[in-house]
Protein backbone atom coordinates (compact mmCIF):
# COMPACT_ATOMS: atom_id res chain seq x y z
CA UNK A 1 0.00 0.00 0.00
CA UNK A 2 1.29 3.38 -1.23
CA UNK A 3 2.26 5.53 2.19
CA UNK A 4 0.74 9.34 2.06
CA UNK A 5 3.01 11.69 2.13
CA UNK A 6 1.57 14.06 5.13
CA UNK A 7 -1.05 13.06 7.66
CA UNK A 8 -2.80 15.15 9.61
CA UNK A 9 -4.19 14.30 12.85
CA UNK A 10 -5.90 17.07 15.29
CA UNK A 11 -6.74 16.70 18.74
CA UNK A 12 -10.40 17.79 18.91
CA UNK A 13 -10.91 17.65 23.21
CA UNK A 14 -8.19 18.19 25.90
CA UNK A 15 -10.66 16.94 28.51
CA UNK A 16 -13.96 15.73 29.29
CA UNK A 17 -15.31 18.49 29.66
CA UNK A 18 -13.92 20.51 26.65
CA UNK A 19 -15.33 22.88 24.14
CA UNK A 20 -18.08 20.36 21.60
CA UNK A 21 -17.11 23.28 18.94
CA UNK A 22 -13.29 21.93 18.97
CA UNK A 23 -13.97 18.97 17.34
CA UNK A 24 -17.22 20.23 15.47
CA UNK A 25 -15.10 23.03 14.11
CA UNK A 26 -11.93 20.66 13.04
CA UNK A 27 -14.10 18.88 10.45
CA UNK A 28 -16.36 21.80 9.08
CA UNK A 29 -12.99 23.90 8.95
CA UNK A 30 -10.53 22.28 7.15
CA UNK A 31 -8.05 19.00 5.70
CA UNK A 32 -8.11 16.26 8.45
CA UNK A 33 -7.02 12.94 8.28
CA UNK A 34 -7.83 11.99 12.08
CA UNK A 35 -9.41 13.21 14.60
CA UNK A 36 -8.08 12.48 18.33
CA UNK A 37 -10.36 12.94 21.33
CA UNK A 38 -8.75 12.83 25.39
CA UNK A 39 -11.64 12.29 27.65
CA UNK A 40 -10.05 11.19 30.57
CA UNK A 41 -8.05 11.97 33.16
CA UNK A 42 -7.41 10.17 36.70
CA UNK A 43 -10.41 11.40 38.52
CA UNK A 44 -12.61 10.36 35.79
CA UNK A 45 -11.54 6.76 35.92
CA UNK A 46 -12.63 6.30 39.29
CA UNK A 47 -16.31 8.54 38.74
CA UNK A 48 -16.95 5.89 35.63
CA UNK A 49 -16.11 3.05 37.50
CA UNK A 50 -18.75 3.82 40.12
CA UNK A 51 -21.35 4.63 37.18
CA UNK A 52 -20.84 1.10 35.88
CA UNK A 53 -21.43 -0.42 39.40
CA UNK A 54 -24.63 1.00 39.39
CA UNK A 55 -25.87 0.44 36.10
CA UNK A 56 -23.59 -2.04 33.84
CA UNK A 57 -24.54 -0.09 30.68
CA UNK A 58 -22.26 3.36 31.70
CA UNK A 59 -18.75 3.86 32.54
CA UNK A 60 -17.51 5.78 29.98
CA UNK A 61 -17.84 9.00 28.61
CA UNK A 62 -21.23 10.22 26.96
CA UNK A 63 -19.98 13.24 25.23
CA UNK A 64 -18.39 11.10 23.05
CA UNK A 65 -21.79 9.70 21.60
CA UNK A 66 -23.60 13.07 21.64
CA UNK A 67 -20.01 14.25 19.39
CA UNK A 68 -20.61 11.59 17.15
CA UNK A 69 -24.25 11.61 16.39
CA UNK A 70 -23.60 15.43 15.75
CA UNK A 71 -20.63 14.94 13.29
CA UNK A 72 -21.08 11.70 11.87
CA UNK A 73 -22.45 12.94 7.87
CA UNK A 74 -18.74 15.30 7.76
CA UNK A 75 -16.63 12.45 9.33
CA UNK A 76 -18.16 9.54 6.65
CA UNK A 77 -17.86 12.59 3.89
CA UNK A 78 -14.00 13.45 4.48
CA UNK A 79 -12.98 10.08 5.84
CA UNK A 80 -12.52 11.36 8.83
CA UNK A 81 -10.71 8.60 11.44
CA UNK A 82 -11.24 8.49 15.15
CA UNK A 83 -9.43 8.03 17.68
CA UNK A 84 -10.97 8.54 21.40
CA UNK A 85 -10.02 7.11 24.71
CA UNK A 86 -14.39 7.61 25.23
CA UNK A 87 -14.36 3.79 26.48
CA UNK A 88 -13.43 4.96 29.99
CA UNK A 89 -14.40 1.56 31.92
CA UNK A 90 -16.81 0.41 29.51
CA UNK A 91 -15.92 0.38 25.75
CA UNK A 92 -18.07 -1.85 25.17
CA UNK A 93 -21.07 -0.13 26.16
CA UNK A 94 -19.33 2.86 24.22
CA UNK A 95 -18.87 1.33 21.39
CA UNK A 96 -22.86 -0.18 21.65
CA UNK A 97 -24.20 3.62 22.15
CA UNK A 98 -22.19 4.79 19.19
CA UNK A 99 -23.48 1.47 17.40
CA UNK A 100 -27.00 3.01 17.96
CA UNK A 101 -25.93 6.38 16.48
CA UNK A 102 -24.73 4.69 13.33
CA UNK A 103 -27.74 2.79 12.80
CA UNK A 104 -29.83 5.58 13.14
CA UNK A 105 -27.96 7.84 10.41
CA UNK A 106 -28.02 4.82 8.51
CA UNK A 107 -24.16 4.30 7.92
CA UNK A 108 -23.92 0.77 7.13
CA UNK A 109 -20.61 -1.79 7.36
CA UNK A 110 -18.78 1.57 9.17
CA UNK A 111 -16.28 -0.31 10.90
CA UNK A 112 -15.38 0.36 15.11
CA UNK A 113 -12.75 -0.80 16.99
CA UNK A 114 -12.29 -1.74 20.87
CA UNK A 115 -9.20 -1.72 22.72
CA UNK A 116 -9.48 -2.83 26.18
CA UNK A 117 -7.14 -4.90 28.45
CA UNK A 118 -6.22 -1.67 30.70
CA UNK A 119 -8.84 -2.43 33.43
CA UNK A 120 -7.21 -4.64 35.78
CA UNK A 121 -9.63 -4.08 39.19
CA UNK A 122 -11.13 -7.08 38.36
CA UNK A 123 -7.61 -9.05 38.51
CA UNK A 124 -6.18 -6.99 41.05
CA UNK A 125 -6.28 -9.80 43.94
CA UNK A 126 -4.74 -12.31 41.65
CA UNK A 127 -1.52 -9.85 40.08
CA UNK A 128 -1.18 -9.10 44.39
CA UNK A 129 -1.18 -13.03 44.56
CA UNK A 130 1.30 -13.65 41.54
CA UNK A 131 3.82 -11.16 43.30
CA UNK A 132 2.60 -8.09 41.74
CA UNK A 133 3.18 -5.29 44.75
CA UNK A 134 2.15 -2.46 42.79
CA UNK A 135 3.98 0.03 45.53
CA UNK A 136 3.14 3.67 45.38
CA UNK A 137 5.59 5.37 43.08
CA UNK A 138 5.70 7.86 45.58
CA UNK A 139 5.47 6.73 48.93
CA UNK A 140 7.03 3.10 48.52
CA UNK A 141 3.75 2.19 50.34
CA UNK A 142 1.96 -1.80 48.95
CA UNK A 143 -1.10 -1.60 47.41
CA UNK A 144 -2.47 -3.82 50.49
CA UNK A 145 -2.79 -0.75 52.48
CA UNK A 146 -5.44 0.35 50.46
CA UNK A 147 -6.35 -2.62 49.08
CA UNK A 148 -10.44 -2.81 50.59
CA UNK A 149 -10.90 0.83 49.62
CA UNK A 150 -9.44 0.83 45.39
CA UNK A 151 -12.72 2.07 43.16
CA UNK A 152 -10.19 1.44 39.65
CA UNK A 153 -7.36 0.20 38.75
CA UNK A 154 -6.46 1.12 34.34
CA UNK A 155 -2.74 0.42 33.01
CA UNK A 156 -1.96 3.14 30.79
CA UNK A 157 -1.47 1.47 27.30
CA UNK A 158 0.76 2.48 24.77
CA UNK A 159 -0.08 3.69 21.08
CA UNK A 160 0.89 0.05 19.43
CA UNK A 161 -3.17 -1.25 20.08
CA UNK A 162 -4.63 1.94 18.57
CA UNK A 163 -2.71 1.22 15.12
CA UNK A 164 -3.42 -2.47 15.13
CA UNK A 165 -7.41 -1.66 15.32
CA UNK A 166 -6.39 1.17 12.60
CA UNK A 167 -4.44 -1.73 10.21
CA UNK A 168 -8.23 -3.76 11.10
CA UNK A 169 -9.56 -1.22 9.44
CA UNK A 170 -11.48 0.36 11.82
CA UNK A 171 -12.96 4.16 11.20
CA UNK A 172 -13.55 4.57 14.76
CA UNK A 173 -11.31 3.96 17.68
CA UNK A 174 -12.68 3.41 20.98
CA UNK A 175 -10.22 2.81 23.83
CA UNK A 176 -10.06 2.21 27.46
CA UNK A 177 -7.19 4.30 29.42
CA UNK A 178 -4.01 4.48 27.59
CA UNK A 179 -1.32 7.30 27.22
CA UNK A 180 -2.71 10.60 26.29
CA UNK A 181 0.16 11.05 23.59
CA UNK A 182 -0.82 7.56 22.05
CA UNK A 183 -3.77 8.21 20.75
CA UNK A 184 -1.76 10.96 18.24
CA UNK A 185 0.91 8.02 17.88
CA UNK A 186 -1.34 5.52 16.68
CA UNK A 187 -2.64 6.86 13.60
CA UNK A 188 1.26 7.74 12.55
CA UNK A 189 2.78 3.60 13.57
CA UNK A 190 -0.55 2.94 11.34
CA UNK A 191 -0.01 5.46 8.20
CA UNK A 192 4.42 5.49 8.95
CA UNK A 193 4.62 1.63 9.21
CA UNK A 194 6.90 2.40 11.89
CA UNK A 195 7.98 -0.08 13.92
CA UNK A 196 8.19 -1.00 18.41
CA UNK A 197 12.53 -0.24 17.42
CA UNK A 198 11.64 2.85 15.97
CA UNK A 199 12.93 4.63 18.66
CA UNK A 200 13.59 8.07 17.43
CA UNK A 201 10.23 8.59 15.36
CA UNK A 202 8.18 7.41 18.24
CA UNK A 203 9.52 9.96 20.16
CA UNK A 204 8.80 12.40 17.77
CA UNK A 205 5.15 10.85 17.61
CA UNK A 206 4.79 11.02 20.97
CA UNK A 207 6.25 14.70 21.26
CA UNK A 208 3.32 15.51 18.58
CA UNK A 209 0.64 14.10 20.77
CA UNK A 210 2.04 15.59 24.11
CA UNK A 211 2.14 19.07 22.44
CA UNK A 212 -1.96 19.02 21.36
CA UNK A 213 -3.26 16.73 23.91
CA UNK A 214 -4.62 19.42 25.82
CA UNK A 215 -6.36 21.00 22.73
CA UNK A 216 -5.79 24.83 22.22
CA UNK A 217 -3.32 25.13 24.79
CA UNK A 218 -0.82 24.60 22.41
CA UNK A 219 -2.52 27.51 19.68
CA UNK A 220 -2.82 30.66 22.40
CA UNK A 221 -4.94 29.39 25.30
CA UNK A 222 -3.64 29.68 28.50
CA UNK A 223 -1.14 31.61 27.41
CA UNK A 224 1.40 34.00 29.42
CA UNK A 225 1.17 36.97 26.82
CA UNK A 226 -2.47 36.91 26.42
CA UNK A 227 -2.65 40.58 24.78
CA UNK A 228 -1.17 38.97 21.85
CA UNK A 229 -3.90 36.31 20.94
CA UNK A 230 -6.28 37.30 18.60
CA UNK A 231 -9.71 35.77 18.81
CA UNK A 232 -9.91 33.14 21.41
CA UNK A 233 -13.78 33.15 20.94
CA UNK A 234 -12.71 31.01 17.98
CA UNK A 235 -9.79 29.22 18.76
CA UNK A 236 -8.30 26.70 16.43
CA UNK A 237 -7.66 23.48 17.76
CA UNK A 238 -4.21 22.26 17.17
CA UNK A 239 -3.41 19.84 14.01
CA UNK A 240 -0.35 17.91 13.90
CA UNK A 241 0.76 17.60 9.93
CA UNK A 242 3.59 14.62 9.99
CA UNK A 243 6.22 13.17 7.97
CA UNK A 244 7.38 9.44 7.60
CA UNK A 245 10.80 10.47 9.02
CA UNK A 246 9.03 11.32 12.34
CA UNK A 247 9.55 15.42 11.59
CA UNK A 248 6.25 17.57 12.10
CA UNK A 249 4.34 20.64 11.89
CA UNK A 250 1.83 21.75 14.69
CA UNK A 251 -0.47 24.24 12.72
CA UNK A 252 -4.54 25.03 13.12
CA UNK A 253 -6.87 25.66 10.20
CA UNK A 254 -6.74 28.86 8.28
CA UNK A 255 -8.98 31.24 9.31
CA UNK A 256 -9.49 30.20 12.85
CA UNK A 257 -8.59 32.11 16.35
CA UNK A 258 -5.61 32.00 18.14
CA UNK A 259 -2.26 31.54 17.05
CA UNK A 260 0.92 29.17 16.72
CA UNK A 261 4.13 30.32 17.03
CA UNK A 262 7.35 28.46 18.83
CA UNK A 263 6.42 30.37 21.79
CA UNK A 264 2.63 28.94 22.36
CA UNK A 265 4.07 25.35 21.03
CA UNK A 266 6.69 25.63 23.66
CA UNK A 267 4.37 27.04 26.51
CA UNK A 268 2.76 23.33 25.69
CA UNK A 269 5.74 21.18 25.99
CA UNK A 270 6.57 22.00 29.14
CA UNK A 271 3.00 21.56 30.83
CA UNK A 272 2.73 18.46 33.36
CA UNK A 273 7.03 17.86 32.36
CA UNK A 274 8.95 16.31 34.57
CA UNK A 275 12.63 15.46 33.69
CA UNK A 276 12.37 16.38 30.42
CA UNK A 277 14.89 14.23 28.71
CA UNK A 278 13.31 11.57 30.01
CA UNK A 279 9.74 11.09 29.29
CA UNK A 280 8.22 7.93 29.83
CA UNK A 281 5.66 6.08 28.07
CA UNK A 282 4.96 2.40 26.97
CA UNK A 283 6.37 2.81 23.66
CA UNK A 284 9.36 5.01 23.99
CA UNK A 285 11.54 7.27 26.45
CA UNK A 286 11.34 10.91 24.89
CA UNK A 287 13.88 12.97 25.40
CA UNK A 288 12.17 16.76 24.90
CA UNK A 289 15.83 18.33 25.55
CA UNK A 290 16.90 16.89 21.93
CA UNK A 291 14.56 18.45 19.51
CA UNK A 292 14.70 21.34 17.70
CA UNK A 293 11.83 24.16 17.07
CA UNK A 294 11.38 25.94 14.15
CA UNK A 295 9.13 28.84 13.89
CA UNK A 296 7.82 29.07 9.53
CA UNK A 297 5.35 31.29 10.02
CA UNK A 298 1.71 31.74 9.07
CA UNK A 299 0.69 30.02 12.20
CA UNK A 300 3.28 27.10 11.41
CA UNK A 301 5.82 25.48 13.62
CA UNK A 302 8.06 22.72 12.84
CA UNK A 303 9.51 20.16 15.34
CA UNK A 304 12.53 17.92 14.41
CA UNK A 305 15.90 15.80 15.90
CA UNK A 306 13.34 14.45 18.24
CA UNK A 307 15.44 11.57 19.99
CA UNK A 308 14.72 8.47 21.91
CA UNK A 309 15.39 5.26 23.69
CA UNK A 310 13.70 2.10 24.48
CA UNK A 311 10.76 1.71 26.62
CA UNK A 312 11.07 0.67 30.03
CA UNK A 313 9.69 -2.81 31.23
CA UNK A 314 6.68 -1.51 33.14
CA UNK A 315 3.52 -0.01 32.63
CA UNK A 316 2.09 3.03 34.64
CA UNK A 317 -1.30 2.23 36.91
CA UNK A 318 -3.16 4.30 38.07
CA UNK A 319 -5.47 3.47 40.94
CA UNK A 320 -8.14 4.79 42.67
CA UNK A 321 -9.18 4.95 46.14
CA UNK A 322 -11.79 5.85 48.96
CA UNK A 323 -10.03 8.63 51.13
CA UNK A 324 -12.32 9.91 53.07
CA UNK A 325 -15.04 13.39 52.45
CA UNK A 326 -14.69 16.53 51.83
CA UNK A 327 -17.24 19.58 51.70
CA UNK A 328 -16.51 22.79 50.28
CA UNK A 329 -19.14 26.12 50.31
CA UNK A 330 -18.79 29.62 50.26
CA UNK A 331 -20.60 33.09 51.02
CA UNK A 332 -20.23 36.75 49.02
CA UNK A 333 -19.39 39.08 51.47
CA UNK A 334 -19.48 43.01 50.28
CA UNK A 335 -17.93 46.47 51.44
CA UNK A 336 -16.79 48.55 53.38
CA UNK A 337 -14.81 46.05 55.11
CA UNK A 338 -15.21 43.41 52.85
CA UNK A 339 -12.23 41.44 54.52
CA UNK A 340 -12.10 42.19 58.09
CA UNK A 341 -16.27 40.88 57.99
CA UNK A 342 -15.17 38.25 55.62
CA UNK A 343 -12.63 36.89 58.36
CA UNK A 344 -15.10 37.39 61.47
CA UNK A 345 -17.44 34.75 59.41
CA UNK A 346 -14.91 32.57 59.06
CA UNK A 347 -14.44 32.52 62.85
CA UNK A 348 -17.78 32.37 63.89
CA UNK A 349 -18.34 28.91 61.60
CA UNK A 350 -15.07 27.76 63.71
CA UNK A 351 -16.31 28.41 66.78
CA UNK A 352 -20.17 27.66 66.51
CA UNK A 353 -18.91 24.23 65.24
CA UNK A 354 -16.49 23.87 68.23
CA UNK A 355 -19.62 24.76 70.65
CA UNK A 356 -21.30 21.65 68.58
CA UNK A 357 -18.02 19.42 69.70
CA UNK A 358 -17.36 19.08 65.84
CA UNK A 359 -13.84 20.56 65.71
CA UNK A 360 -11.26 20.88 62.75
CA UNK A 361 -7.72 20.88 62.65
CA UNK A 362 -5.47 23.41 60.17
CA UNK A 363 -4.87 20.15 57.99
CA UNK A 364 -8.47 19.48 57.70
CA UNK A 365 -9.77 22.56 57.10
CA UNK A 366 -9.06 25.59 54.21
CA UNK A 367 -10.50 29.32 54.35
CA UNK A 368 -10.07 31.57 50.70
CA UNK A 369 -10.87 34.98 51.00
CA UNK A 370 -10.61 34.90 47.19
CA UNK A 371 -10.42 38.50 45.46
CA UNK A 372 -7.99 39.27 48.43
CA UNK A 373 -5.14 36.84 47.06
CA UNK A 374 -5.50 33.98 47.86
CA UNK A 375 -4.28 32.21 44.67
CA UNK A 376 -1.11 33.25 45.42
CA UNK A 377 -1.30 33.33 49.08
CA UNK A 378 2.12 34.17 50.59
CA UNK A 379 3.83 35.41 47.70
CA UNK A 380 5.47 38.87 48.03
CA UNK A 381 4.29 40.68 45.11
CA UNK A 382 0.57 39.87 44.75
CA UNK A 383 -2.54 41.29 46.17
CA UNK A 384 -2.21 44.99 47.61
CA UNK A 385 -5.30 47.38 48.76
CA UNK A 386 -8.75 46.78 50.44
CA UNK A 387 -10.65 44.58 47.95
CA UNK A 388 -14.95 46.19 47.53
CA UNK A 389 -16.07 42.57 47.98
CA UNK A 390 -14.15 39.18 48.40
CA UNK A 391 -15.37 35.57 48.12
CA UNK A 392 -15.38 33.73 51.56
CA UNK A 393 -14.86 30.24 50.80
CA UNK A 394 -14.19 27.55 53.76
CA UNK A 395 -13.44 23.50 53.42
CA UNK A 396 -13.27 20.60 55.72
CA UNK A 397 -12.30 17.01 55.06
CA UNK A 398 -12.08 13.89 56.89
CA UNK A 399 -12.90 10.28 57.23
CA UNK A 400 -16.13 11.22 59.15
CA UNK A 401 -18.98 11.75 56.36
CA UNK A 402 -21.38 13.02 58.97
CA UNK A 403 -18.77 15.63 60.23
CA UNK A 404 -18.36 16.84 57.30
CA UNK A 405 -21.82 17.86 56.56
CA UNK A 406 -22.30 19.21 59.98
CA UNK A 407 -19.95 21.84 58.83
CA UNK A 408 -22.10 22.56 55.24
CA UNK A 409 -24.77 23.52 58.18
CA UNK A 410 -22.88 26.37 59.53
CA UNK A 411 -22.58 28.67 56.56
CA UNK A 412 -25.81 29.70 55.44
CA UNK A 413 -27.14 30.59 59.02
CA UNK A 414 -24.16 33.51 58.60
CA UNK A 415 -26.80 35.97 56.40
CA UNK A 416 -28.78 36.72 59.86
CA UNK A 417 -26.24 36.02 62.45
CA UNK A 418 -22.64 37.50 60.52
CA UNK A 419 -22.04 40.94 59.91
CA UNK A 420 -23.81 42.69 57.37
CA UNK A 421 -23.40 42.34 53.79
CA UNK A 422 -23.43 38.57 53.45
CA UNK A 423 -25.04 37.29 50.28
CA UNK A 424 -24.14 34.73 47.95
CA UNK A 425 -25.33 31.44 49.22
CA UNK A 426 -27.20 30.30 46.27
CA UNK A 427 -25.72 26.74 46.02
CA UNK A 428 -27.44 26.24 49.38
CA UNK A 429 -25.82 23.87 52.06
CA UNK A 430 -21.92 22.17 50.83
CA UNK A 431 -22.66 18.49 51.14
CA UNK A 432 -20.07 15.91 51.74
CA UNK A 433 -18.74 14.45 48.41
CA UNK A 434 -16.14 11.33 48.47
CA UNK A 435 -12.15 12.17 48.25
CA UNK A 436 -10.67 10.21 45.72
CA UNK A 437 -6.98 9.34 46.16
CA UNK A 438 -4.68 8.11 43.74
CA UNK A 439 -2.15 5.55 43.61
CA UNK A 440 0.39 5.59 41.14
CA UNK A 441 2.02 2.10 40.74
CA UNK A 442 4.14 0.21 38.02
CA UNK A 443 3.35 -3.03 36.56
CA UNK A 444 5.24 -5.56 34.55
CA UNK A 445 4.47 -5.52 30.92
CA UNK A 446 3.87 -9.82 30.45
CA UNK A 447 1.51 -9.38 33.16
CA UNK A 448 -0.73 -6.90 30.49
CA UNK A 449 -2.77 -8.03 27.25
CA UNK A 450 -4.24 -5.41 25.33
CA UNK A 451 -6.95 -7.28 23.14
CA UNK A 452 -8.24 -5.14 20.06
CA UNK A 453 -11.90 -6.11 18.76
CA UNK A 454 -13.74 -5.10 15.48
CA UNK A 455 -17.14 -4.64 14.61
CA UNK A 456 -19.40 -3.37 11.99
CA UNK A 457 -22.04 -1.52 11.59
CA UNK A 458 -25.06 -3.69 9.51
CA UNK A 459 -25.06 -3.37 5.71
CA UNK B 1 20.36 46.66 38.29
CA UNK B 2 16.84 47.16 37.30
CA UNK B 3 14.91 45.28 39.77
CA UNK B 4 11.69 44.25 37.48
CA UNK B 5 9.39 40.89 37.60
CA UNK B 6 10.46 37.18 36.22
CA UNK B 7 7.64 38.47 33.59
CA UNK B 8 9.58 40.71 32.20
CA UNK B 9 12.09 38.59 31.18
CA UNK B 10 10.49 34.97 30.92
CA UNK B 11 6.80 33.31 30.80
CA UNK B 12 5.33 30.34 32.33
CA UNK B 13 2.87 27.62 32.36
CA UNK B 14 2.23 25.42 35.30
CA UNK B 15 -0.25 22.59 36.34
CA UNK B 16 -0.21 19.35 38.96
CA UNK B 17 2.38 16.48 39.08
CA UNK B 18 0.58 14.26 41.52
CA UNK B 19 0.91 16.09 45.34
CA UNK B 20 2.61 18.76 43.79
CA UNK B 21 3.02 20.92 40.34
CA UNK B 22 5.73 21.75 37.82
CA UNK B 23 5.96 25.58 36.83
CA UNK B 24 8.24 25.60 33.20
CA UNK B 25 9.89 29.05 33.18
CA UNK B 26 10.40 30.06 29.08
CA UNK B 27 13.25 32.84 28.95
CA UNK B 28 12.07 35.43 26.09
CA UNK B 29 15.68 35.75 24.83
CA UNK B 30 19.08 33.59 24.92
CA UNK B 31 20.31 36.40 27.22
CA UNK B 32 18.14 36.09 29.68
CA UNK B 33 17.82 32.39 29.87
CA UNK B 34 21.90 32.85 30.27
CA UNK B 35 20.84 34.88 32.77
CA UNK B 36 18.31 32.91 34.60
CA UNK B 37 20.17 29.40 34.52
CA UNK B 38 22.31 30.79 37.33
CA UNK B 39 20.32 33.51 38.77
CA UNK B 40 16.91 31.27 39.08
CA UNK B 41 17.89 28.64 40.97
CA UNK B 42 15.70 26.21 42.60
CA UNK B 43 16.39 27.51 46.21
CA UNK B 44 15.39 30.83 45.28
CA UNK B 45 12.15 29.39 43.65
CA UNK B 46 11.20 27.23 46.82
CA UNK B 47 11.47 30.88 48.74
CA UNK B 48 9.28 32.63 46.58
CA UNK B 49 6.76 30.25 46.62
CA UNK B 50 6.85 28.89 50.02
CA UNK B 51 3.30 30.29 50.92
CA UNK B 52 1.88 27.57 48.28
CA UNK B 53 4.23 24.65 48.46
CA UNK B 54 5.35 22.78 51.70
CA UNK B 55 7.66 20.27 50.16
CA UNK B 56 10.91 20.68 48.18
CA UNK B 57 11.85 22.20 45.02
CA UNK B 58 14.16 20.30 42.18
CA UNK B 59 14.96 22.12 38.90
CA UNK B 60 15.65 20.13 34.91
CA UNK B 61 16.72 22.35 32.48
CA UNK B 62 16.41 21.78 28.56
CA UNK B 63 18.69 24.39 26.78
CA UNK B 64 17.18 23.79 23.29
CA UNK B 65 13.93 25.13 24.53
CA UNK B 66 15.30 27.83 27.01
CA UNK B 67 13.30 26.37 29.42
CA UNK B 68 13.72 25.47 33.47
CA UNK B 69 11.68 23.39 34.90
CA UNK B 70 10.68 23.79 38.37
CA UNK B 71 8.77 20.53 40.28
CA UNK B 72 6.91 21.94 43.42
CA UNK B 73 7.02 18.71 45.72
CA UNK B 74 3.89 19.75 47.96
CA UNK B 75 1.85 22.34 46.60
CA UNK B 76 -1.79 21.59 45.97
CA UNK B 77 -2.59 20.80 49.81
CA UNK B 78 -3.07 17.17 49.04
CA UNK B 79 -3.29 15.04 45.88
CA UNK B 80 -5.99 13.75 44.01
CA UNK B 81 -9.11 15.16 44.83
CA UNK B 82 -8.37 15.62 48.72
CA UNK B 83 -6.99 19.19 47.87
CA UNK B 84 -9.46 21.55 49.20
CA UNK B 85 -8.23 24.89 47.43
CA UNK B 86 -9.42 26.98 44.70
CA UNK B 87 -6.64 25.99 42.77
CA UNK B 88 -6.54 22.62 43.16
CA UNK B 89 -4.29 21.78 39.95
CA UNK B 90 -1.62 24.65 39.99
CA UNK B 91 -2.90 26.17 37.70
CA UNK B 92 -1.94 29.77 38.82
CA UNK B 93 1.71 29.00 39.66
CA UNK B 94 3.01 29.91 36.78
CA UNK B 95 1.97 33.37 36.84
CA UNK B 96 2.66 33.42 41.25
CA UNK B 97 5.92 32.61 40.02
CA UNK B 98 6.60 35.31 37.45
CA UNK B 99 5.58 37.92 39.92
CA UNK B 100 9.08 37.03 41.72
CA UNK B 101 11.03 40.66 41.85
CA UNK B 102 14.56 40.06 40.30
CA UNK B 103 17.53 42.34 39.84
CA UNK B 104 18.25 41.93 35.71
CA UNK B 105 21.82 43.04 34.86
CA UNK B 106 20.77 46.50 31.69
CA UNK B 107 22.48 44.63 28.99
CA UNK B 108 20.05 41.48 29.32
CA UNK B 109 16.79 43.55 29.52
CA UNK B 110 18.47 45.51 26.41
CA UNK B 111 18.50 42.16 24.53
CA UNK B 112 15.74 40.59 25.73
CA UNK B 113 12.29 42.04 24.19
CA UNK B 114 8.89 42.34 25.82
CA UNK B 115 5.64 42.28 24.11
CA UNK B 116 4.70 45.75 22.83
CA UNK B 117 0.62 45.37 23.51
CA UNK B 118 1.57 45.98 27.40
Amino acid sequence: MPRKEKVLVANGQGFWGDSILGPVRLVNEGPLDYLTLDYLAEVTMSILQKQRSRNPTQGYATDFVRLVDRILPQLLEKGVKVVANAGGVNPHACMDAVMGVLEKHGAKGVRLAVVEGDDILPRLDELLAGGEELRNMDTGEPLSKVRERVTSANVYLGAFPIAEALDKGAQIVITGRGTDPGLVLGPLIHEFGWGPGDYDRLAAGTVAGHIVESGPQCTGGNYTDWREVKNLALVGYPIVEASADGSFTITKHDGTGGMVTQDTVRHQLVYEMGDPARYLTPDVTADFASLALEDLGHDRVRVRGVRGEAPTGTYKVSISYEDGWKAVGQLTLSGPDALAKARLCSDIVWARLAYDGCEFSDEERLVEFLGANTCHAGIAAAGRGEPSEVVLRLGVKGRDRSKVDRFGMELVPLVTSGPPGVTGFAGGRPKATEIIGFWPALIRKERVHAQVSVFASPH
Amino acid sequence: MPLVTLARIATARSGDKGEGSNVGVMARSEAAYAYLKSALTAERVRAHMCGLNRGGVKRYVADNLRVLNFLLEDSLGGGGSASLRTDAQGKTHGLALLRMEIDVPEDVLERTPYPSAR
